[in-house]
């Protein structure tokens, strides 16, 4: 017994103190000079608000998407060329297809797992283009993308245009009918280009549309540029992240020139990675319970074909609003046509509104003339010229998506088209405005509110003897009360070898 | 020594083991513990039952469930674990300033613009040239990467496979007669013979309307287009070139589905609401001897939606 224990303990003893796990760092560091670096990683600070989640929805929804997005690679057969449908989806037996619209129907009935894994990776993609709205509106209404994080802006901003394009692009992959729709809609949009319009669809589409050549373009778009772009921008967005360290709120103990919060071992390594469990288990849950893009209802594209209340995923809706209340205005003069109807809601109005995105940091700074360095975050209502410019691009693009549905809400409201095309054209310009000095207000008077966005606590109003009412504020209840200790630097969890001793000998008593 | 310090004798530099730093910041951590428990025992249930759930071919449904469940009861439990059962913190990192030193920025700036400059400054027969033949390259280098990807546009958009004496034939191929339609029916046709092809189908395609009994003037210098009140225009909206495919048959009025563009049948197909700039174009139509429709000619002006060379 006792030699078996000195052995145990001289074993321990050659490992060093830190046992097989030290060894193998050990190993690592005198390769790769790990030690060092390793330590200040898993010492990195990331601040405990909400707010901060919104990023890792959109990066986890992203894993998803890859994991997904491989699995139905494996099934989805890339091109145009007709085939009969043979599978077990009856209705469609028979029928004369392309083999990406049959892969696409047998990859949901015939691919054990198959419709969870479509139904997951479209569900997927809307929770990744709106968790970087939702994300990027907080960036922009708390001010985190002034100097120094400027560039971690624009990559967010062109992950977004980016997201939004692969969306566009996997919606059209699997040739129904209302994707093919879409596709026509995009080559005309495309062809609407001035001078190179009818070059640049002839080329992208091997010609005029339809053609055979888009579907297996698109293919290899969807799945290897973009993603290999993402991929890339999303590690150089987080490399940024780290490198620049976290904004955080302004509070006690928090300066411009410190982070305060839970280190990224233990603490935040296990909240986020239980986050990216919960991100998947949420869109499996949507996966298995909300049908999305039941292709095999709309039938094959057919490019003579079409059916009623055709809508885009929710991100393309601003623009589909756009193009539906845009006025006719074709232009026409010296044997050339600009379809401005086309070109201006499609084309010119996302370029505007994303070269306003881009710009917006040098915008603010140009007018506020402040070039310095910020790690401590705004409050909104601080800021209340950009938090009322930001709510009135929100009220703008929010009547445009409303106005994606102008022949839906006409039907469900019993109204005609045209009270709603026009209420649309009025909004659209109406909201925005009436939204800026109201938000600005808004602000304003908040600002002048002591405890505005706190927690009220409680008035005791007690009546004396003498029949006088008193109010007193009652005590903070016990949960309530927001207990922080002050920060600390994080320990070095170096173990005193003498402490060991004592460790080994009071256990080795204990038995 | 203290009896506590016997308990807790792994002392961490810098702070001490009972540090509150260092507790959990649960009042009752092991009731706590015990709920992660639990979630973590649903959680191994649930993706034990997705293994059986796919090895029995259950609905997808199941798939779902089970997956998604399993996975969110997991990962409740290891957030809870992460915020209620480690060391509370709240912990400090200094932030450094990331701009260095001013001699080292000098020394950057220069190593670029003194020690590379005096090198080009002194070659720049050289660098013109280099740069010139990388600019080639360039151009000549996009050639075969754009130029390979599709053909000229050319006429292509200017005209459709309708031609004088073109029957019209329905998606099955039958052509159409005088008699097959009632007057308000519309059917979609396509040129005889390419009603199964995709440029048929994309371009040729063309929404027959039976107005009336008599021939019918949609428009001055149409008189002869729509024989026996038959009319037919391009199925493809001057929008965005959706299919027309909704026909109000009341108010005569030709639908676009995808922007709500509605267009007057009776009037040369003018567009009466939405945002299509052009009626859509009209095929002139005439009838043969057994009755047969057929086209006069191709569209008189390009289908579809506005382009650059689209003379008005």
């Amino acid at each position: 017994m006792s030699a078996q224990v000195e052995t145990k303990r001289a074993k321990r003893q050659a490992a060093g103190p830190y046992g097989k796990v030290g060894q193998i760092l050990n190993e690592l560091d005198d390769r790769l000079g790990v030690a060092k670096g390793g330590r200040t990683f898993l010492d990195k600070i990331f601040p405990d608000h909400w707010s901060f989640m919104l990023g890792e929805i959109a990066l986890y929804s992203f894993v998803v998407l890859l994991v997904t997005g491989i699995f139905l690679t494996l099934y989805y057969v890339p091109s145009s060329a007709i085939t009969t449908y043979h599978g077990s989806y009856l209705p469609l037996v028979g029928q004369k297809m392309s083999e990406a619209y049959a892969s696409s129907v047998n990859l949901s009935f015939a691919v054990r797992g198959g419709l969870l894994m479509r139904q997951m990776h479209h569900w997927a993609c809307d929770i990744f283009v709106g968790s970087i709205v939702v994300h990027m509106g907080r960036v922009f209404f708390t001010g985190a993308f002034r100097k120094p994080r400027e560039l971690n802006w624009t990559i967010g901003t062109t992950l977004l245009v980016l997201a939004i394009a692969e969306g566009f692009l996997g919606y059209s992959l699997p040739d129904d009918l209302v994707s093919g729709t879409g596709i026509r809609i995009a080559y005309s949009i495309i062809l609407s280009l001035p001078v190179v319009g009818t070059y640049i669809a002839f080329f992208l589409f091997g010609g005029n549309f339809p053609g055979t050549a888009i579907i297996p373009r698109f293919f290899i778009i969807h799945v290897l540029i973009i993603p290999l772009v993402l991929l890339g921008l999303v590690g150089a967005h987080l490399f940024l992240l780290v490198r620049q360290k976290h904004t955080q709120f302004p509070g006690k103990g928090r300066t411009e020139n410190n982070v305060v919060g839970s280190p990224m071992f233990p603490v935040f390594m296990a909240k986020t990675t239980g986050f990216l469990f919960v991100v998947g288990g949420v869109i499996a849950l949507l996966g298995a319970f909300a049908q999305i893009n039941p292709i095999w209802q709309f039938g094959f594209y057919d490019a003579a074909r079409i059916s009623y209340a055709v809508q885009p995923d929710f991100y393309m809706g601003f623009l589909d609003g756009a193009l539906r209340i845009w006025p006719a205005w074709e232009f026409s003069a010296f044997g050339h046509t600009i379809p401005l109807e086309v070109t201006l809601p499609s084309v010119v109005l996302p370029g505007i509104l994303f070269t306003l995105v881009y710009a917006w940091p040098a915008i603010e700074r140009k007018f506020t003339g402040d070039n310095q360095l910020h790690n401590l975050l705004d409050r909104p209502i601080n800021r209340p010229k950009r938090t009322a410019a930001g709510v009135s691009v929100a009220a703008f693009l929010s009547v445009l998506f409303i106005a994606s549905s102008t022949d839906v809400i006409a039907n469900f409201f019993k109204v005609s088209l045209n009270t709603v095309l026009w209420d649309m054209r009025i909004l659209v310009i109406l909201v925005p405005l009436i939204a800026y000095p109201v938000t600005y207000k808004i602000c304003r008077e908040m600002q002048g509110f002591e405890g505005a966005g706190k927690r009220k606590t409680t008035n005791v109003v007690t009546r004396t003897a003498d029949g006088e009412y008193v109010a007193v504020p009652a005590p903070v209840y016990v949960d309530d009360a927001h207990h922080e200790l002050d920060a600390l630097p994080i320990p070095t969890f170096v173990v005193d070898e003498r402490a060991e001793e004592v460790s080994t000998g009071v256990r080795r008593a204990e038995r | 020594m203290s009896e506590h310090d016997q308990r807790t004798p792994v002392a961490i530099t810098g702070l001490a083991a009972d540090d509150p730093h260092l507790q959990p910041a649960a009042r009752r951590p092991e009731l706590v513990e015990q709920v992660i428990a639990v979630l973590f025992v649903i959680g191994i249930i649930l993706c034990l039952g997705f293994g059986v759930a796919y090895w029995q071919n259950w609905a997808p449904w199941t798939l779902g469930a089970t997956m998604g469940g399993g996975l969110s009861f997991l990962g409740i439990g290891l957030i809870a674990w992460g915020k209620y059962l480690m060391p509370r913190g709240p912990f400090v990192e200094e932030r450094h300033t990331l701009a260095n030193t001013e001699e080292d920025r000098n020394a950057f700036a220069a190593a670029i613009v003194e020690r590379g400059g005096s090198v080009i400054k002194r070659r720049k027969f050289l660098g013109g040239l280099l740069g010139t033949g990388v600019g080639i390259f360039t151009v000549v280098g996009a050639f075969p990467l754009i130029r390979s990807l599709g053909p000229m546009p050319k006429g292509t958009l200017f005209h459709t496979d309708w031609k004088k004496g073109t029957y019209l034939v329905d998606i099955t191929g039958r052509r159409v007669n005088v008699s097959d339609l009632a007057i308000g029916s519309i059917v979609t046709v396509f040129p005889e013979g390419k009603q199964n092809t995709d440029n048929g189908q994309a371009v040729d395609q063309t929404v027959l309307i039976r107005l009336s009994n008599e021939n019918y003037t949609t428009k001055k210098g149409r008189e002869t287009w729509a024989p026996q009140g038959y009319v037919a225009y391009s199925k493809l909206c001057t929008h965005l070139g959706c299919p027309v495919g909704l026909y109000e048959q009341e108010l005569e009025l030709l639908v676009c589905p995808c922007h709500q563009s509605m267009f007057n049948v009776a009037n040369g197909a003018m567009p009466t609401f939405g945002p299509a700039p052009r009626p859509l174009p009209q095929l002139p139509l005439m009838v043969d001897s057994m009755g047969y429709l057929q086209s006069q000619s191709d569209f008189t002006e390009p289908v579809g939606p506005g382009f650059w060379e689209r003379h008005s």
